[in-house]
């Protein structure tokens, strides 16, 4: 393939897409109305229209927040730490990997605030000289996380944009119509010089270097939201590895779903090829292996630990009144992932696609489960009665949160390279063949 | 009175790119500018750029991010000490996790911020590279030169495989 056939065939993305991209975009957004529309009743009301019971504080919208930043974090694996693996196949996948990353992000961020009581009052977990001359809690797992995710994001966002501004240029120098001088602006008046080049090589492996222990750290210090306490079911050292593999796991799942329909209606099956997303199903297969590995320690520690109290929590997370959550959770993430150890399964697009959507599922269950199972049985058996039962409030935000997702990735990898163009060309050239080189 | 002139050569590919450079380095023509859709290894080698200096930048940034991890929260607990759990005022695993974040957030921030200041970025006003077909596929050297240097830059360009000089 030649540098302008893949100029051509990349931004010929940003023309006017299918009619199943407006259908798309219109679910999409009907969603996020609806979950806008139902958090405006939990704002003007309050909270009690969720469906939170003593003991039971945290439920779905924690259950959202941590499986949004789930997401996230396969992106940053497959454009930071695949990248400096040098595996060459990231190349297709992490423009749109990376934009979900901080889509992502994005929308899990929303959730500590629409979980809190009082929205409006979210701005004191940031640390400033406020005039109750107060200062957050720097000792408590929640304000690392404020820092935890602000940082992701920011640093997520910063590493899209960089990669992003040589491509946008390229839109720049493409496009006749109205967009030029949008692309222009957004290309930052990129110019494609040695010394840009230089500057850019430079900082994208760096970005790449910080963002790999970033993306470690991120979702373990989400999972010391739970570790760092003393309720049963919670207080492990396995969870920050356990919950960074889940993220990965469940991130990977989410590449695979957003990137089936979208290489079909922008046409790109000669760029996004079958190999890559084999290459995506085995990794997912190697997280989803250890995320098994850690659903059995649990069990085994809680049995070895000699805790009566630990013991009971797993014994009701199996048998209790959420059992079926838990069985599903099982066969989704553990079960259910095994069948991609066929080619059958992991080079074929369709039922590909169907596992991925179940992990997508299971994962989702997986942090419901640890959240609500762990709360209801405690160390007090009075508690052990409360049955949370979550309301149609938080259905509609969980589903508006998907709309919103889905919003910003549909009208991203419209309205922006959604390959990169410069690392297409870069591995382009790589795969020539090597001539002496005079210079 | 033009003492000066500008000679443009495009290139199909970076090689030929890279030896033109190299050669009109070596006879000392001009100020050369290259533009290339990619990153190059061979343009860069030619033009003799040195190693980007934004790893300075990330490596004090993230320096700075990590004294402030922990100055900052050590300053707010002596500020109004306030015990909770039992732990010490300062609590110093506790505070690894802010200063751990700080320095990726602020390495990065200093390294966008040096990247876009040593590109010459946001550059919004100003001459656009002289031919669109350098995000696209087109490799070129942009030289300027005295006046009386155009055609022996030229024949130079020319001779390296420029597929289209112009001035």
């Amino acid at each position: 393939m030649s540098f302008s056939k893949i100029n051509d065939d990349i931004l010929r993305t940003l023309r006017a897409p299918g009619p199943w991209w407006y259908v798309g975009l219109l679910a999409a957004l009907t969603a996020l109305s609806f979950g806008a529309y139902a958090f405006m009743i939990q704002a003007t009301t309050g909270l009690g229209v969720a469906g939170y019971e003593h003991p039971i504080l945290w439920g779905i919208y924690i259950t959202d927040f941590v499986f949004w930043v789930g997401i996230a974090h396969s992106g940053t694996l497959i454009s930071a730490v695949l990248f400096l693996f040098r595996a060459r196949w990231r190349t297709a996948v992490a423009r749109a990997s990376e934009a979900m990353t901080v889509f992502a992000v994005c929308t899990a961020g929303l959730f500590p605030i629409i979980h809190i009581g009082r929205p409006w009052f979210f701005y004191w977990l940031i640390p400033y000289p406020n005039e109750r001359q107060l200062w957050v809690n720097f000792r408590s797992p929640l304000v690392w996380d404020v820092f935890a995710i602000t940082t992701y994001l920011t640093v997520s966002a910063m590493f899209l944009y960089l990669g992003l501004m040589p491509d946008i240029a390229a839109a720049r120098d493409k496009v006749k119509d109205w967009r030029r001088p949008i692309y222009k602006l957004l290309s930052f008046g990129w110019l494609g010089t040695s010394k840009q080049w230089r500057h850019y090589t430079a900082l994208y492996g760096f970005f790449a270097a910080l963002a790999t222990p970033l993306v470690i750290s991120v979702h373990s210090v989400v999972s010391w939201d739970f570790a760092m306490s003393i309720l049963p079911g919670w207080h492990s050292t396995i969870f920050a590895p356990y919950f960074v593999a889940g993220a990965i796991f469940s991130g990977l799942a989410m590449v695979i779903t957003l990137l089936v329909p979208m290489r079909k209606i922008f046409k790109l099956e000669s760029y996004i090829t079958v190999h890559h997303f084999e290459n995506l199903a085995k990794l997912m297969l190697t997280t989803s292996l250890i995320v098994g590995y850690a659903y059995m320690v649990e069990f085994f520690v809680a049995w070895y630990s000699g805790s009566r109290f630990e013991q009971g929590t797993f014994y009701d997370r199996m048998f209790g009144q959420y059992w079926a959550y838990s069985w599903m959770m099982f066969f989704c993430n553990v079960i259910l992932p095994l069948s991609l150890f066929f080619k059958a399964v992991r080079g074929n697009l369709a039922p590909l696609f169907i596992v991925s959507i179940f992990v997508n599922i299971g994962m989702w269950l997986e942090r419901y489960v640890i959240i609500v199972t762990s709360l209801s049985h405690d160390f007090d058996p009075a508690n052990w009665a409360g049955v949370y039962q979550p309301t149609w409030i938080e259905g509609a935000i969980t589903i508006g949160s998907f709309g919103m997702f889905f919003t910003l990735f549909l009208l991203f990898v419209k309205n922006f390279p959604a390959v990169s163009i410069t690392e297409m060309k870069e591995a382009e050239t790589l795969d020539r063949p090597h001539e002496a080189t005079s210079a | 009175m033009a003492t000066e002139a500008t000679v443009l050569g495009i290139f199909d590919d970076g090689k030929p790119a890279a030896n033109a450079a190299k050669a009109l380095r070596e006879a000392g023509l001009g100020q050369i500018t290259a533009y290339s859709p990619v990153p190059d290894h061979n343009v860069e080698h030619a033009m003799h750029d040195s190693v980007s200096p934004v790893r300075t930048f990330v490596l004090v940034g993230g320096l700075v991010g990590c004294f402030l991890g922990f100055a900052f929260p050590i300053y707010t607990v002596l500020d109004w000490p306030m015990i909770t759990g039992g732990k010490p005022l300062i609590s110093i695993p506790a505070f690894v996790v802010i200063a751990f974040e700080l320095t990726i957030l602020i390495g990065a921030i200093s390294g966008m911020l040096s990247f876009l200041g040593m590109a010459g970025l946001p550059r919004l006003t100003g001459q656009p590279a002289p031919d669109p077909s350098f995000t696209n596929d087109k490799f070129g050297l942009s030289v300027v030169c005295d006046a009386g240097q155009a055609a022996a830059v030229r024949e130079q360009l020319e001779q390296y495989g420029a597929t289209e000089v112009r001035e």
